[in-house]
């Protein structure tokens, strides 16, 4: 076991520093900080004598070099744009990131199951149909647009919900600022969080119906049902219990994407998040906070696929024995 | 039941309400009234002399004060200096006479030593502002209230630079360890960056970058307590949810309405829509020096020849650009020169219609029957729909054979072709802040050599202009000055250096019951707001 999580380990620094590589080799293609940092009247002299003091003259393999020996130590250097420590600056943005994340994944995932069972159980309902329709909207319009509409029905149109920002917020410990403990501050996050949401959920509907039809179809449900099990035991007894395996799996999986996918929702709706301030470092060439966003997102998914093989290595003892196997 | 009502406009209608009411009765200023400001971008950082950009100064200029303001007509206004002027005994030095009984929000006098202190700072590398005061030999405080500032040479010109040069207080900066402007490479904040201590009309509450700055009318400025009591500035970068905002009722003012929008917005009722003119123009430029053209069929340089010119200068239609792409909301003109700088004329701004057929026959005379072929390199993110004009532009060239590849891409990667000279034609939009022709000449007329000459992409090299172009610098005669400048314009129209499309138009949106006037600078004032 311990073999096992110090190899996995290893594998997550390597892919951590291949992220770092890829992405340092890709911003020489994002452009020049330095047309962003200085006004119009710096003359070419000043702005070269700048670029060199920030090394972006040096070869890339030193810039990353520069980058990771640095990483390594915590220091992620000084936001070109805000003039903030990069660390401080990601930091004080991942709360709004994560409490989004973790809002829009559990509406996904409560409406998704339910919608799910829902139509999987009344095929052909009307309810059922419209559901399905719905759902099809929701995974073929794209973030932005479904953002767009939502604020101007619910913020313009009926004035019920803020059409942009965090609200009120309190901070929570030091660091940790959250929304979720003021009016305001809830009102302003149920439009992102429906947003953000929306894809996960259909996707978890359909995965959940299309394997509750599968399930609903094996033996083992006609023998309960024979015997005269009630249809509530039956189909959440027996029937969702054994969907739901890869339905977790799946959900667990896409909170990484709904971290990284949320770029979008956050433009849309101001939400200051770590989304929204990659936007703005990217409009800018801000390579310091780039290289640190880039390597956040790195390090979550990492950290989710790493504890998938350890639930996986921990459940599934097949998993045990063939490694056992293959040692002889 | 998730979907609890939530009114986030109820209140501050109730505010407007009763604010009105006020104003009626007693017929003086209302006693509260805040005012909710979005626009696309949060200023950078609240150092006063760290970054010269746009955002950073208009919300700068409610904290800070600078010894000269700019007023919307584009001219010159007292601040913190009441009065300034050339020295009667030496044709080098600035006098600037500063205005008494002044604090800063922390309570302590502005004094002449604070004047000289952020001169000083704002001149010193890392300073953004460094190259508006290259000129600048030293700086001294005579007595209380006189400021002399000596120059290398005459600069009848100088003060136009002060306008964005912000006062600050030498001792709160000593005891901050803010002596000189923050520097990138510091690699860690300095305290000035989210913290202010100015002379200015608001004081700052609360400053969360990004999200929320919260500014509130200071109780101890010398001037008129304005209109406006208190700011919420709020960056949202999304054209579409900014303007959400103003019409479900979040915000109060919207600084960059989308073109788009503007005719609907001015159809929304309890919105206004105020526009003026941008201190901005926008123009294509060419290689005019290059043997051949890296991104051209052609054997030689087609844009060296002056027939090839005066053919695309024909072959543009400005009202069309104006009509199709800017929906009306352009000045076109031929002069890359906005209206209200000094050596403007009608006459540079006049042009007639397209004439394909007279540019046909210029571009045969060229040597060009068959037309040639060119990449036009263009921003797409940095000025009004900036690839949809350089679009439009490839499709007028396109009828008179010159066959243009597009190549519209971020301004990051854009501005580095001009400055490396790695374009053969490109788009450029630019502002005159000094409001005067020289600025032009100097950074894209001039040859390109020290400080001079930096955006001229055009590779345009003309050793009697660039004499001219000096000259100006040290003419204390400004009739003279003024005689040479429009020398100078003829020369530069007839080479037709500059293919100029239009001055940018700026347009600000708003409830009906505030009174807010077009900035030239894009710098609107929250203390010049008037509520109806």
């Amino acid at each position: 076991m311990t073999a096992f999580i110090l190899r996995r380990l290893v594998q997550s620094v390597i892919v951590m520093l291949t992220v770092a590589l890829v992405a340092f080799a890709l911003f020489r293609f994002v452009g020049d900080p330095i047309a962003s940092m200085v006004g119009q009247e710096t003359t070419l002299a000043e702005r070269a004598e700048l670029r060199a003091a920030l090394g972006l003259d040096d070869p890339f393999l030193v810039q990353f070099w520069n980058f990771v020996a640095r990483a390594a130590t915590g220091d992620f250097g000084i936001s070109y744009r805000l003039q903030q420590p990069v660390m401080e600056l990601i930091l004080s943005r991942l709360p709004a990131t994560l409490e989004l994340a973790l809002v829009s994944g559990i509406l996904a995932f409560v409406f998704g199951v339910g919608f799910g069972v829902y139509t999987a159980l009344r095929r052909g309902g009307w309810a059922s149909s419209t559901i399905m329709t719905v759902s099809l909207i929701g995974v073929s319009l794209p973030t932005f647009l479904i953002g767009v509409l939502l604020i101007w029905v619910f913020a313009v149109e009926l004035q019920w919900l803020p059409s942009f920002g965090r609200g009120e917020t309190v901070y929570i410990g030091d660091w940790w600022r959250t929304g979720l403990l003021t009016e305001s501050g809830r009102a302003s996050l149920i439009l992102p969080a429906i947003t953000l949401g929306l894809y996960q959920m259909t996707l978890i509907m359909r995965l959940v119906r299309a394997e509750m039809l599968e399930v609903l179809r094996t033996d083992y449900i006609k023998f309960a049902r024979a015997r005269g099990l009630s249809n509530r035991a039956v189909n959440f007894g027996h029937a969702l219990k054994n969907t739901l395996v890869p339905v977790i799996t799946i959900t667990g999986l896409q909170m990484g994407s709904i971290i990284a996918f949320s770029i979008i929702t956050e433009t849309v709706f101001q939400w200051p998040g770590v989304g929204a301030l990659f936007i703005n470092s990217v409009r800018f060439v801000d390579v310091p906070v780039m290289a640190a966003y880039l390597m956040l997102i790195a390090l979550v998914f990492v950290v989710i696929n790493l504890i998938v093989d350890l639930l996986y290595y921990a459940v599934d003892p097949r998993l045990r024995v063939d490694r056992a196997n293959a040692r002889h | 039941m998730f979907m609890k009502s939530y009114k986030p406009n109820a209140r501050a209608g109730l505010m407007t309400g009763i604010a009105v009411a006020a104003l009626t009765i007693s017929g003086v200023m209302a006693s509260a009234e805040t005012v909710r400001w979005a626009r696309v971008a949060d200023a950078l950082t609240l150092d006063p002399h760290s970054q010269n950009e746009g955002p950073t100064h208009t919300l700068n200029h409610h904290i800070y004060e600078t010894l000269v303001g700019r007023a919307v007509d584009g001219s010159l206004t007292p601040s913190l200096a009441t009065e300034w002027g050339i020295s009667e005994d030496d044709e080098n030095v600035w006098v600037f006479t500063i205005r008494e009984g002044v604090t800063f929000h922390d309570g302590s006098p502005m004094t002449a030593e604070d004047v000289v202190f952020s001169l000083d700072r704002a001149r010193t590398p890392p300073s953004g502002m460094a190259a508006l005061h290259a000129a600048v030999e030293e700086v001294t405080a005579v007595d209380a209230t006189t400021v002399h500032v000596r120059m290398s040479g005459p600069a009848p010109l100088y003060v136009q630079n002060l306008t964005n040069t912000f006062i600050m207080s030498k001792a709160w900066a000593e005891a901050n360890g803010v002596e000189t402007a923050p520097n990138f490479a510091a690699g860690e904040e300095a305290y000035s960056v989210r913290n202010a201590n100015g002379t200015g009309p608001y004081v700052l509450v609360e400053r969360d970058p990004e999200v929320r700055t919260v500014l509130q009318a200071f109780d101890g400025h010398w001037n008129d307590a304005p209109a406006v009591t208190e700011i919420i500035y709020t960056p949202i970068s999304e054209a579409a949810t900014r303007v959400a905002a103003l019409l479900s009722g979040e915000v109060d003012i919207v600084q960059d309405v989308p073109v788009q929008d503007i005719a609907r917005l001015e159809q929304t009722e309890g919105v206004r829509v105020v526009r003026g003119p941008e201190n901005r123009n926008i123009f294509f430029s060419y290689d005019m020096s290059s043997e051949t053209l890296a991104s051209s069929d052609a054997d030689d340089n087609p844009f060296t020849k002056p027939e090839v010119r005066e053919a695309m200068a024909l072959a543009i239609d400005r009202n069309a650009i104006r009509q199709v792409v800017m929906r009306g909301e352009s000045q076109p003109s031929a002069a890359p020169l906005p209206p209200f700088v000094n050596g403007w004329t009608e006459e540079m701004d006049a042009f007639g219609d397209p004439d394909l057929a007279r540019a046909a026959e210029l571009m045969a005379e060229a040597g060009y029957p068959n037309g040639f072929s060119v990449q036009l390199d263009c921003p797409n993110d940095r000025y009004l729909n900036d690839e949809s004009i350089c679009q439009a532009l490839v499709g007028m060239l396109a009828r008179i054979d010159i066959r243009v590849d597009l190549n519209a891409q971020t301004r990051s990667l854009h501005f580095p072709l001009i400055e490396n000279w790695e374009t053969d034609f490109y788009l450029l939009g630019w502002g005159v802040p000094t409001f005067d022709s020289q600025y032009v000449f100097d950074f894209l007329v001039h040859t390109r050599e020290g400080s001079y000459g930096s955006f001229n992409g055009s590779r345009y090299s003309n050793p009697d202009l660039d004499a001219k172009i000096q000259s100006l610098a040290t003419m204390t005669d400004l009739e003279e000055r003024d005689a040479m400048i429009a020398e100078i314009w003829d020369e530069v129209m007839e080479e037709r250096i500059f293919l100029n499309v239009h001055n940018q138009v700026l347009a600000y949106a708003m409830r009906d019951n505030i009174n807010l006037d077009v900035h030239p600078e894009n710098q609107p004032k929250m203390t010049t707001v008037t509520f109806d």
